[in-house]
């Protein structure tokens, strides 16, 4: 253990009256009654969780299912891609559910990397979005194409044909990534999850205790264990941010590489990295409501004060998300290129006018108009509304970047607006697959890293300076 | 071949094999919009009818289609000349990179846009990046007789040369390629070039106004290359750097 202390906090004079035990790092409490408070949680279940949990189930297995059952006997006549708009929402929903998937890996890996203390209860939740959202947005892939039996040919499996996928086309580059994507973060949510599946083994009973058993690979906490657990997760944490940015790197280039107007633009890269950011940290504060408001035990793990970290970096990435905006409307607006002034025009005056409106609004003025306020950014379900509507505002972004912007081409002969069909039901039944998931996994695997909350509380301590009371953090290296 | 045509990379490396580049010409002075030349694309190729509703949505199929624009506002209107567009066959095709499963190809002897329709799995990227909207994706099993019981009498006049697709995969004119390699059959048969004029593409076929002439662009005697040097010819959006392929001519007495 290093002396390495920094204040957690700095005492300014309101801040001097304030109870240390508001902050779950001086709110010790012991071991084992942490763990069953955790236990107690994933194994009650009201008839409120299972109406809920059943109504999702229906929707998933009627909208996502049957619908895409239907869609694939039907062909894509029965959704509302046409020429010129061949690709609608199924790519939007790719993209924001891509995005949705990045708030996982950037809450978890760079704060963590970064030794965020109020990072600590709530990273198995954001991760579990990563996967979660990851499995959205596959499914929209699939939905999307035109011959999807047929989707295997886009992996590269030696053959006696020597068929081979193309590695000039972006989507092939995206394939990959998303998969290398998926394989990563799925690694990084298993290996914090070891010694808390250990710590449910250990005091489960029936069907549980052999799935925890399983689950948790023989962990059974020695400090060898321990040293290579951390290492692991260290190693997976550094590596996965570049993973992060590459991802939606080489989503935005399924658009940027092509010539089209609105598309061709070289700031999409980071410009779609910051908007993943964006919908992603608004959908953990959704989700982290959620489960604070009907999980038992929950508000002594999730607190007014994480609710503010977030709200902090919700407000940071939608400066961030505003600056990169601004830069890819300037410079087309500026360089006064014919198609791109046509496609400016009909996204701002057109017959969808409003969506542009309320996006800017969504995006911008919501998060800037109420995350500044310190008290405010400290409501749970304030911040839930303003991250339901920031998802909103980041959804229609990718519909105004994908269907709205490919209606405006160079052949005005074919110009025509997208009318979305099968798909709205296919959407409904995959933001209801999302919870679903999250739904069965808070009562099958710990929500919060119990292990790290407890080794944050074992590494905080209050020191009194004069009259000053410091919260002080000594690292466990 | 008209230096227009050429890349940089062409004349850095011109290709070794290259047996005859076919291009068109079309004569927008001498069109008269009558879309003759759709219908026989449509029933050469077996390009299918999607019925009105579908056609009025944006999901025509024809691989041929004939835009025209009016200019100016009401009463001082002028009419656009009549331009038939189809795929431009372009020498850097925009559509070919993106095809995640090499379905859309080129063909490096003669500078032919290919698509391999059982090989397209339908991510329609290729027509997104068509700067020309010359694909057509099939939305529906619009062929299909069992879905279609109206069409089974259609089935009949089927073009046996030519591969009737199914739903999910995109498509594009060809320059009748089946035609293409009847011609170049024979003439290998004949153990002679082909003819300047042998190959006719259904739309140049049926073209009251001989508005589309047909040949190799390679070769400057053709009769295809002369009205393609000419002052006249320009080609659709060529700014892009696609190298289409198909001239048009306007601006003539």
């Amino acid at each position: 253990m290093s002396a390495l202390t920094k204040p957690l906090f700095a005492g300014s004079k309101a801040e001097e009256q304030e109870d240390p035990k508001e902050h779950l790092m001086h709110d010790r409490m012991p071991r084992g009654e942490m763990n069953s408070m955790m236990l107690d949680s994933m194994h009650s279940t009201t008839w409120k969780y299972w109406t809920v949990t059943g109504v999702l189930a229906a929707i998933v297995a009627t909208c996502l299912f049957y619908a895409w059952y239907y869609l694939i006997m039907n062909g894509l006549g029965v959704a509302g891609v046409n020429r010129p708009v061949y690709w609608g929402i199924f790519l939007v929903e790719v993209v924001f559910w891509i995005g949705i998937s990045h708030a996982g890996t950037f809450i978890s890996a760079i704060l963590r990397v970064l030794k965020v203390e109020g990072r600590r209860p709530f990273t198995r939740a954001a991760e579990l979005m990563t996967t979660f959202g990851l499995v959205q947005a596959g499914i929209s892939v699939f939905l999307h194409m035109g011959r999807v039996w047929l989707s295997y040919w886009l992996i590269p499996i030696p053959n006696e044909r020597g068929l081979w996928p193309d590695f000039h086309s972006p989507l092939m580059w995206d394939f990959m990534a998303i998969n290398t994507y998926l394989l990563c973060s799925t690694m990084y949510l298993f290996l914090p999850l070891i010694p808390d599946l250990a710590m449910a083994r250990d005091r489960a009973t029936g069907w549980r205790k052999t799935l925890y058993k399983i689950l948790a690979i023989g962990f059974r906490g020695t400090e060898g264990e321990w040293k290579n657990l951390k290492t692991a997760m260290n190693i997976f944490a550094f590596a996965i941010i570049p993973v992060m940015f590459s991802v939606h790197t080489i989503v935005s280039w399924d658009f940027a590489m092509a010539t089209r107007p609105g598309w061709s633009s070289t700031v999409f890269g980071p410009y779609f990295v910051i908007g993943a950011l964006h919908s992603g940290m608004a959908a953990v504060a959704i989700v982290l409501f959620l489960i604070r408001s009907t999980m038992k035990n929950m508000k002594y793990f999730l607190r007014p004060e994480h609710f503010e970290l977030l709200g902090m970096l919700m407000l940071l990435v939608s400066m961030a998300w505003a600056y990169f905006y601004f830069n890819d409307y300037l410079v087309p607006w500026y360089g006064g290129d014919k198609w791109e002034k046509i496609l400016t025009n009909f996204i701002q005056t057109g017959p969808e006018w409003y969506l542009w409106y309320l996006m800017l609004f969504c995006n911008v003025v919501v998060p800037w108009a109420i995350l500044w306020n310190r008290k405010w950014r400290r409501i749970p379900w304030l911040l839930a509304i303003v991250g339901f509507l920031i998802n909103v505002g980041m959804w229609l972004e990718r519909f105004i970047i994908i269907p709205e912007t490919l209606t405006i081409n160079r052949m005005p002969f074919t110009w025509r607006l997208y009318v979305p069909a099968i798909e709205i039901a296919l959407t409904i039944g995959n933001f209801a697959f999302f919870f679903l998931l999250y739904m069965l996994a808070s009562r099958l695997i710990p929500l919060i890293p119990v292990w790290e909350v407890q080794e944050g509380q074992e590494s905080h301590v209050l020191r009194k300076i004069g009259k000053a009371r410091i919260s002080a953090v000594s690292e466990i290296d | 071949m008209p230096k227009e045509l050429q890349s940089p990379m062409d004349s850095a490396n011109p290709a070794q094999d290259v047996q005859g580049i076919w291009g068109m010409t079309i004569d927008q002075d001498l069109c008269t919009g009558c879309q003759a030349c759709v219908a026989a694309c449509s029933m050469e190729n077996n390009v299918p009818f999607v019925g009105e509703v579908d056609a009025g949505y944006g999901r025509s199929m024809q691989w041929i289609r004939i835009e025209r624009f009016w200019q100016g506002s009401y009463p001082n209107i002028k009419a656009t000349p009549y331009q038939p567009v189809m795929c431009q066959n372009c020498h850097n095709a925009p559509c070919e990179p993106v095809c995640p499963v090499f379905a859309s190809v080129h063909s490096a002897s003669e500078d032919l846009n290919l698509q391999v329709y059982n090989r397209c799995v339908g991510t329609r990227y290729c027509a997104n990046n068509c700067p020309y909207q010359a694909r057509v994706f099939n939305w529906r099993d619009y062929m299909d007789p069992r879905q279609r019981p109206e069409l089974v009498t259609l089935s009949n006049h089927w073009n046996p040369d030519v591969t009737v697709r199914r739903r999910g995969i995109m498509e594009k004119c060809t320059f009748c390629i089946q035609r293409i390699r009847h011609a170049e059959d024979t003439a290998a048969s004949e153990n002679r070039d082909i003819r300047d004029g042998e190959v006719v593409p259904a739309c140049a076929q049926a073209c009251p106004a001989s508005a589309i002439t047909f040949g190799r662009i390679n070769d400057p005697a053709t009769k295809v290359s002369q009205a393609a040097d000419t002052s006249r010819g320009s080609h659709l959006l060529e700014e892009l750097g696609t190298i289409p392929h198909v001239t048009y001519l306007a601006g003539g007495a």
